[in-house]
């Protein structure tokens, strides 16, 4: 019965949905505004709409529900491809990514899984 | 099925459909992206009742209290009167009682509205004058005196309204004031929380209001005051704030000053970086930030980094209208 729940619900629900990404989003943005690799392409100037931006970041990589296209990804980022976004950036968000949820102890199987969903729109964020 | 009324517009919700999708399916253009309640693209307002709670997740607790909600995951439980952004403003005359310097820079005036506003502390309201002119003030007392209302107006060389308030404005005189507004303002929930004010020149006037009204409503958590400026002249009220302290133990209060001599008892540099060294960790802590808008942007992110959660990071940055909008 448990078994064919957790082969059934998906990853957002597995992370625990809602209540999951926020506690991933502040974590992940101090890291990457303090990150000197990528943060030329957060601009300071609203804090609370990158968040907010942030938080669609993370539903996404869970899995969670949203109506992002892939279009959509690469019209998001088009403007950062134009300022030299590349793999070396993408590498460096997973990274902030993973560390993020291992500090939130989320296990290291879901982890991989929401890795593998931020892997699958790499050509697309940039632009490729 | 609810009625949903925005601005002229009047049209019909159907159960299961949300705000966004009726607005969008009549043609209305309304910002959206992630269409899930994430991106806080769509962000509106309810003008009568409250919105549903679940329609206010994730915002603000200043956003919440002040009807705002996404409308992608608002489901009206009734009829609602919507808006993008702030209400068309209306304006209140009300009459100057006093005006006192505060120091050779600012000047404290003081007026009486012909109607009681009602506004949080830390709010600002738009001062138009009989010619037209606008300009943004912060209201600089709590609550507990509704009906009077006073701001600390700095003297911006060549400024053409805060040298008219200098220079001309006199006690008698009639000003209009708008519906008070901003998001920076005290909410007497979790009194247990650590405050952190951090203001520049002028940004004190906000402050002082907030913390007035935090110490009226017996706030129990730590509230530290950081008021800065290039010189000692840029202060004022010290010695209140002092005597405040002395009678609150749980106010500290630490001017700041960034050039020249520093008398005993007030710190030497920029008062969100003295701030920021002296408190490392904020975490759980609310922060209020009023001012100059490179100062507050700066301690938004630094109070964000040591530690603070956007959510709880509240500021004015006392941006100066550009020579063209006038
Ligand atoms: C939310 C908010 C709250 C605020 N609260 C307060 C407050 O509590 N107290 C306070 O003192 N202020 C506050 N302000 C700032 C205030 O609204 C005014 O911007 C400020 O008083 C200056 O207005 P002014 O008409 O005197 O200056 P303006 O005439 O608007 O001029 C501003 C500056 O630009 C310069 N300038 C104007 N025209 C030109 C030009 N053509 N070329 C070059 N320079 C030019 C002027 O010399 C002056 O230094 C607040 C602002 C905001 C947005
Ligand atoms: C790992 C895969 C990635 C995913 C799934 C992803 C997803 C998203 C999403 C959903 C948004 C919100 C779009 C919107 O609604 O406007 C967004 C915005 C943004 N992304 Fe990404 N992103 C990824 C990688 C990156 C990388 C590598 C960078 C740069 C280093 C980046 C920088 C940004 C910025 C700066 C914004 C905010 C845009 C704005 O302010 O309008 N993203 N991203």
């Amino acid at each position: 019965m448990s078994e064919e729940k957790s082969s059934t619900a998906t990853l957002y629900e597995r992370i625990g949905g809602e209540a999951a990404v926020n506690a991933a989003v502040e974590l992940f943005y101090r890291k990457v505004i303090s990150d000197y690799r990528i943060n030329r392409f957060f601009s300071n100037s609203n804090m609370d709409a990158q968040i907010a931006k942030q938080k669609a970041f993370f539903t996404m990589a869970f899995g969670g529900p949203n109506n992002y296209t892939g279009t959509d990804m690469r019209n998001a980022h088009a403007r950062f491809v134009t300022m030299g976004l590349d793999d070396s950036h993408f590498d460096a968000v997973m990274e902030h990514l993973g560390a993020t949820l291992q500090e939130l102890n989320v296990p290291a199987n879901l982890i991989s899984e929401a890795a593998a969903i931020a892997e699958s729109v790499r050509n697309d964020v940039l632009g490729k | 099925m609810n009625k949903l009324t925005f601005g002229e517009q009047i049209v019909t919700c159907k159960t299961g459909d949300t705000v966004l999708d009726t607005l969008l399916n009549n043609n209305l253009t309304i910002p959206n992206s992630c269409r899930q309640g994430a991106c806080q693209s769509c962000l509106m307002r309810c003008l009568n009742t409250k919105p549903p709670a679940a329609s206010q997740i994730g915002l603000k607790d200043v956003l919440q209290e002040q009807k705002y909600f996404l409308a992608c995951i608002c489901y009206p439980e009734q009829d609602m009167t919507i808006s993008l952004g702030p209400q068309a403003n209306l304006f209140t005359p009300a009459t100057v009682i006093s005006k006192e310097i505060l120091n050779p820079e600012t000047i404290l005036i003081t007026i009486a509205c012909e109607q009681p506003l009602d506004y949080y502390a830390g709010q600002f309201v738009n001062l138009r004058r009989a010619d037209g002119l606008t300009r943004s003030y912060s209201i600089a007392n709590s609550r507990k005196h509704a009906e009077k209302m006073t701001f600390h107006v700095r003297r911006l060389a060549g400024g053409q309204f805060s040298q008219w308030v200098h220079q001309e404005l006199s006690v008698g005189d009639s000003i209009e004031v708008s519906d008070p507004q901003g998001l920076c303002f005290y909410l007497p929930n979790r009194q247990e929380q650590n405050l952190l004010l951090i203001g520049t020149g002028s940004g004190l006037a906000p402050l002082a209001g907030i913390i007035h009204e935090a110490l009226e409503q017996g706030h129990s958590g730590e509230i530290h005051l950081f008021h800065g400026s290039r010189e000692m002249d840029g202060l004022y009220w010290i010695d209140e704030m002092h005597e405040l302290q002395k009678n609150h133990p749980n106010f500290h209060y630490t001017p700041c000053v960034s050039r020249g001599d520093t008398p005993e008892g007030v710190a030497r540099g920029r008062a969100n970086e003295v701030a920021m060294s002296t408190l490392a960790k904020l975490k759980d802590w609310r922060v209020y930030l009023c001012g100059h808008p490179e100062m507050v942007n700066q301690a938004k992110i630094h109070a964000f980094l040591n530690g603070a959660s956007s959510k709880d990071i509240h500021a004015d940055a006392f941006h100066v209208a550009s020579a063209s909008l006038d």
